[in-house]
C-alpha cells in the first residue's frame, strides 16, 4: 500500500477553480517533486494536504487514515513533518532550543510548568542537529543564523518526531546555488538512510531533476503529466505549457535558474 | 408612544457626538495605525477652548458658532504639533508603545488644563437660538438635540466627500491600504500624515465643543469619551468612517434604551455589545479584515539566560536585605515597600503575556481588581478569614481570566488590546455601577488582615513571601516548556502549529496564569490598604502596569521588577505634587521615544558580562 494516496482533490476561491481533481499516490522512501508555473495551485495542494486549508473535495489517505477535515496539529502527530518556503523558526531561542520545542511537543510535555525546557532532550536534539551539520552552531541564537543555515535548522525541527512523511514547499527558495544542492543533497541523503517520503514542490529545475524519483506537473490546477525526470522533459504536453520552448530543459543546460 | 420617540431621539443626539469623536479617531488609526488615547484629550480641549472662546467673542449666533468653529480648528493645530513633534517619531514602533506613549499625551493634557482652566466644572452657555424645545408628540425635545441629529450625517456626508471627491481624499484611502505603495509612488507621506491628524483632532475638537452646551467642561472628559469611542470605532470597523456613524448610532441608542431597561449596567451594555462584535466580527461591522501592514518589527529578542553565579549572588544579597529591612527602616518605609512588592507581583503577572506571551493586554487591572473585590466582597458578605480571602482572590481572578481570555486570545494585536480593555471596562462598570453589591464609587471598607498579621511588618513578611513565591513559580514557568510553548508561539505562530501545539490553548492558559497572579496582587493589596475602590479597575491601573512593564524593558525578566520598583517610587515621589501628571506623562514619553529598551535593557548595554552572562557574539554587535 502506498504511503499516502491523494483523490480527485479540489478547491476553488470564488469562481476560480484553484485545483481540480488532483489524484496521486507516495509511496515510502520515495522523493516526489510538485512542478507547474506560478498559479498552478502547487501551494493550495500542499496546503490541503497538511490541514490549513480545508478541500471542498476529495480524500487524502495517509497510511490508511483520512486527512481531510484534520488540523494541522493532528495531521503532524500522525507523522508528516513540514517545512515552510519562507522558513518559519523561533527566533529568540538557540538553535538547539529550537529543535527541543518540537521535541517537547511530541513528547506532549507543553504543559509542563516546572522542569528546565533546555535540558529536556538534549542528546535527541543534538542528534537531530548533528544529522543536518548544525551541531556546531548549537548554542547560538537563531536570530543571527544565515539564511541557509536557518533552512537546514528547520529542517531538523521536521524531523525530530521521526515523520514518514515530509513536506517541503519550495525548500530551496531564495537560496545560493551552491547552498541549494548541499541541501537537496542532505535530503535525499536523510530519505536513504531512513525511508522517509518526501513531496516537494520546487522552481529550480536542476534541484528537481536531480532530486526527484518522479515528477507530477500540475497546471491550472491539474495535473498534466506525471513521471520520470526522463519523461517529464521529453512531454509534449509539458513543454507547450509550462516549459515554453523547452530550452531550459536540455540536459546538459546548467545553471538556469527560476525565481 | 412619544416617550420612546423623545428617548430615540437623545440618543441619536448623544450618536452625533461621539460620531465626531469616533471618526476622528478611526481615520488617524485608518492611515497611521496608531490607536490615539490622546484623542479624548482633543475631545476636552474642545470644549473647554470651546468655553474661552465663548467668553472672549460677542455673545450671539455668530459668536457662539464662530466660537465653535474657532475651537475645533485650535484643536486641528494642536494635533498637528504632537503629530511633528511626537506621533512622527513612533510610527515604526511597536503598537503597545505608541498606546502607552499616547496615554502619556493624556496626562500631561490634563494637567495643562488643570492649570489653565482649573479644576472646577465650567458650565457653558446655551446655544443661542436654539434654547427652547420643540413638542413632539406631546413631548418636548430640546431644539439643540435637534441641531446636533443634524449635524451628525452632515459631517458624515462631509467627510465622505472629502474621502471619495478629493485628490486627498484618494490618497489617504489609498494610505489605509497600504501605506508604503503609497510612498513607494511618490506620495510625501509625512504631509499626508500631518494632515490626516489635523482632520482627525478637528473632528474631535468639534465633538467637544458642541457638546459644551449639554454638559459641562471638565478634566474626567477624556477619559470618558475615549472608553466609548474605542467601542464605537471596533465596532464599526478601524478605519471606516461610516461604520463610525453606524457604530455611534447604535451605541447612542444602546444607551439611550438600555438605561430604561438595566439601568444598574448601562455602562457595561456598549462594551459587552462590543466584545460580540470582536468575537463575531474581528474587524468590526464596515471594517476590513487586516489590512496591509509591513514595516520592521525590532530585533529579535536573545535566548533566555541562566543567572551568572555573580548576579544570582547580588539577586540573593538583595533578598536579604529586604528581609532585613523592617529591623532597619521606618514603619513608613516597611508599607512603602509592602506596596512595592505588590505591585512587582502585578508587574511580573503582566509581563508574562506580554513579553514571553506577545499578548498586549490593555486591562490587566481586571484581574488586579477581582482579585482584590472578590476578597473584599466574600468578607463583606460571608466573613471569611484572611487565609481565605487570599485564597479566593487567585481564584475569582483566575476564573474571569479563564472566561476572558477564551475571548481576548482568539484575536491579536491592536483588536486583542481593545478586547482586553472592554473586559477590564466590564468589571470596572459592574464595581461602578452595581452600588448595591460593590458599594459603587464608595468601595468596600474595612477588609483588615488576621489579628496575627495586623501589625505592618508582619504583614510585610507576609507580602514578601507569596510575591516572591509568585515571582519565582514564573520565572520557573518561563524556563519550563510551557514557557518555551508559549514563547515559540509568538515568535512564529505558523511553526508551533507545525509542530502540534495549540497555541490558542497554550495563549488561554497563560493569560488565566497571569490572572491568577494579578488576583494574588490584588488581594495582598486589599488587605494592606483596608478597602477597594473602582479606581483599582480602571483603565489608569491597567496603564500602569504597562507603564512598569516597558520602564524595566520588555525583552527582560527583570525588567517588570525594576520597572515596578521604580514606578512606584517615582509614584510615591510624585504624587505629593499638584501637577505630576505631567512628569508621569513626561516620564512615559521620555521612555518610548529615547529608551524604548527600557531601564533593564539600558543597563544591560552597559554591565560587565560577568553580570548580564552576555555570550562574545552579543558583546560584538
Amino acid at each position: 500500500m502506498s504511503l499516502l494516496a491523494v483523490h480527485t482533490l479540489s478547491k476553488s476561491f470564488g469562481g476560480v477553480q484553484a485545483v481540480k481533481d488532483v489524484s496521486f499516490e507516495l509511496a515510502a522512501g520515495e522523493m516526489l517533486a510538485l512542478i507547474g508555473p506560478n498559479g498552478a495551485g502547487k501551494t493550495t495542494c500542499f496546503n490541503m494536504l497538511n490541514g490549513q486549508l480545508k478541500a471542498d473535495t476529495g480524500t487524502v489517505l495517509f497510511d490508511g487514515k483520512e486527512l481531510i477535515g484534520l488540523n494541522p496539529r493532528t495531521i503532524w502527530r500522525l507523522g508528516i513533518g513540514r517545512t515552510f518556503q519562507i522558513t518559519a523558526t523561533f527566533a529568540s531561542m538557540t538553535v538547539r532550543e529550537n529543535v527541543q520545542m518540537a521535541l517537547l511537543s511530541h513528547h506532549r510535555k507543553v504543559f509542563s510548568l516546572w522542569p528546565r525546557a533546555a535540558d529536556s532532550f538534549k542528546e535527541e536534539a543534538d542528534g537531530l542537529l548533528d544529522q543536518v551539520g548544525m551541531l556546531h552552531q548549537a548554542d547560538r541564537a537563531c536570530g543571527i543564523l544565515a539564511y541557509g543555515d536557518l533552512k537546514r535548522l528547520e529542517l531538523s525541527i521536521a524531523l525530530a518526531h521521526g515523520p514518514k512523511l515530509l513536506l517541503m514547499d519550495e525548500p530551496t527558495a531564495g537560496m545560493a546555488p551552491q547552498e541549494r544542492i548541499t541541501l537537496m543533497e542532505l535530503v535525499s541523503s536523510i530519505v536513504k538512510n531512513t525511508d522517509i517520503s518526501v513531496l516537494f514542490t520546487e522552481h529550480d529545475m536542476d534541484v528537481v531533476f536531480a532530486h526527484s524519483d518522479r515528477l507530477m506537473v500540475l497546471n491550472r490546477g491539474e495535473i498534466i503529466a506525471a513521471g520520470t525526470a526522463d519523461e517529464i522533459r521529453n512531454n509534449d504536453l509539458v513543454k507547450e505549457v509550462y516549459l515554453g520552448g523547452g530550452s531550459t530543459f536540455d540536459a546538459g543546460e546548467k545553471g538556469a535558474v527560476h525565481a | 408612544m412619544g416617550f420612546y420617540l423623545a428617548q430615540f431621539l437623545t440618543g441619536l443626539a448623544s450618536a452625533s457626538s461621539l460620531f465626531l469623536v469616533a471618526s476622528g479617531l478611526s481615520i488617524i488609526f485608518g492611515v497611521t495605525r496608531i490607536v490615539n488615547f490622546a484623542h479624548g484629550s482633543f475631545f476636552m480641549l474642545g470644549a473647554y477652548l470651546a468655553y474661552t472662546f465663548v467668553e472672549l467673542m460677542p455673545h450671539g449666533i455668530l459668536g457662539f458658532w464662530g466660537s465653535v468653529i474657532a475651537a475645533s480648528l485650535a484643536v486641528g493645530l494642536i494635533g498637528v504639533l504632537l503629530e511633528i513633534t511626537l506621533f512622527r517619531r513612533i510610527y515604526k514602533a511597536p503598537e503597545l508603545f505608541q498606546l502607552v506613549a499616547t496615554f502619556g499625551v493624556v496626562l500631561v493634557i490634563q494637567d495643562l488644563a488643570l492649570w489653565i482652566w482649573g479644576a472646577e466644572d465650567l458650565f457653558g452657555p446655551r446655544a443661542p437660538g436654539l434654547e427652547g424645545a420643540v413638542r413632539i408628540l406631546g413631548e418636548p425635545i430640546p431644539q439643540y438635540d435637534l441641531a446636533l441629529i443634524v449635524l451628525g450625517p452632515a459631517v458624515l456626508l462631509g467627510v465622505w466627500l472629502l474621502f471619495n471627491k478629493t485628490r486627498w481624499g484618494t490618497l489617504v484611502r489609498a494610505a489605509t491600504q497600504d501605506r508604503e505603495m503609497v510612498s513607494a509612488l511618490g506620495v510625501n507621506q509625512s504631509r499626508l500624515f500631518t494632515s490626516v491628524f489635523f482632520v482627525g483632532s478637528t473632528l474631535a475638537g468639534l465633538g467637544g465643543a458642541v457638546q459644551l452646551p449639554r454638559e459641562a467642561a471638565s478634566l474626567l472628559m477624556d477619559l470618558n469619551v475615549i472608553g466609548e469611542a474605542f467601542v464605537v470605532v471596533v465596532i464599526g470597523g478601524m478605519g471606516s468612517v461610516p461604520g463610525a456613524f453606524l457604530a455611534s448610532v447604535l451605541i447612542g441608542e444602546l444607551n439611550a434604551f438600555g438605561i430604561l431597561v438595566f439601568p444598574e449596567i448601562t455602562l457595561v451594555l456598549a462594551f459587552l455589545v462590543m466584545a460580540v462584535v470582536l468575537i463575531v466580527r474581528p474587524w468590526g461591522l464596515l471594517g476590513r479584515p487586516d489590512a496591509v501592514l509591513r514595516g520592521a518589527s525590532g530585533p529579535p529578542e536573545e535566548p533566555l539566560r541562566l543567572f551568572t553565579p555573580l548576579s544570582r549572588n547580588l539577586i540573593l544579597g538583595l533578598v536579604g536585605l529586604l528581609i532585613v529591612a523592617p529591623f532597619i527602616a521606618d514603619e513608613f518605609t516597611v508599607v512603602l515597600l509592602t506596596d512595592i512588592l505588590i505591585f512587582t507581583l502585578f508587574a511580573v503577572s503582566l509581563h508574562f503575556i506580554m513579553g514571553p506571551g506577545g499578548l498586549v493586554s490593555f486591562g490587566h487591572a481586571a484581574y488586579f481588581g477581582l482579585g482584590a473585590y472578590g476578597a473584599a466582597l466574600m468578607v463583606k458578605y460571608l466573613g471569611i478569614g484572611m487565609i481565605s480571602g487570599l485564597v479566593v482572590a487567585p481564584v475569582v481572578a483566575g476564573i474571569g481570566a479563564l472566561i476572558f481570555g477564551w475571548f481576548c486570545v482568539r484575536l491579536s494585536g491592536v483588536y486583542l488590546a481593545m478586547l482586553t480593555l472592554a473586559a477590564a471596562q466590564i468589571t470596572w462598570s459592574i464595581a461602578f455601577q452595581w452600588q448595591d453589591v460593590t458599594g459603587g464609587d464608595d468601595g468596600i471598607l474595612g477588609i483588615w488582615p488576621a489579628e496575627w498579621a495586623s501589625d505592618k511588618m508582619t504583614y510585610y513578611y507576609l507580602t514578601l513571601l507569596l510575591v516572591f513565591g509568585g515571582i519565582y513559580f514564573i520565572r520557573r514557568v518561563v524556563y519550563a516548556p510551557f514557557g518555551f510553548a508559549l514563547r515559540a508561539g509568538r515568535d512564529s505562530a505558523l511553526r508551533v502549529e507545525a509542530i502540534g501545539i495549540n497555541l490558542k490553548t497554550q495563549q488561554w492558559m497563560a493569560f488565566v496564569l497571569a490572572g491568577v497572579f494579578a488576583g494574588i496582587a490584588g488581594g495582598l493589596y486589599v488587605y494592606s490598604k483596608g478597602s477597594i475602590f473602582p479606581d483599582e479597575l480602571a483603565i489608569s491601573r491597567s496603564v500602569d502596569g504597562l507603564v512598569m512593564v516597558l520602564l524595566g524593558g520588555i525583552q527582560s525578566l527583570l525588567g517588570p521588577i525594576i520597572g515596578a520598583l521604580s514606578f512606584t517610587l517615582l509614584e510615591d515621589l510624585v504624587t505629593r505634587l499638584d501637577y505630576w501628571r505631567i512628569i508621569f506623562g513626561g516620564v512615559i514619553l521620555f521612555i518610548v521615544v529615547i529608551a524604548p529598551e527600557g531601564l533593564a535593557g539600558f543597563a544591560r548595554k552597559l554591565l560587565p558580562d560577568r553580570l548580564t552572562g552576555k555570550t562574545e557574539e552579543e558583546a560584538r554587535s
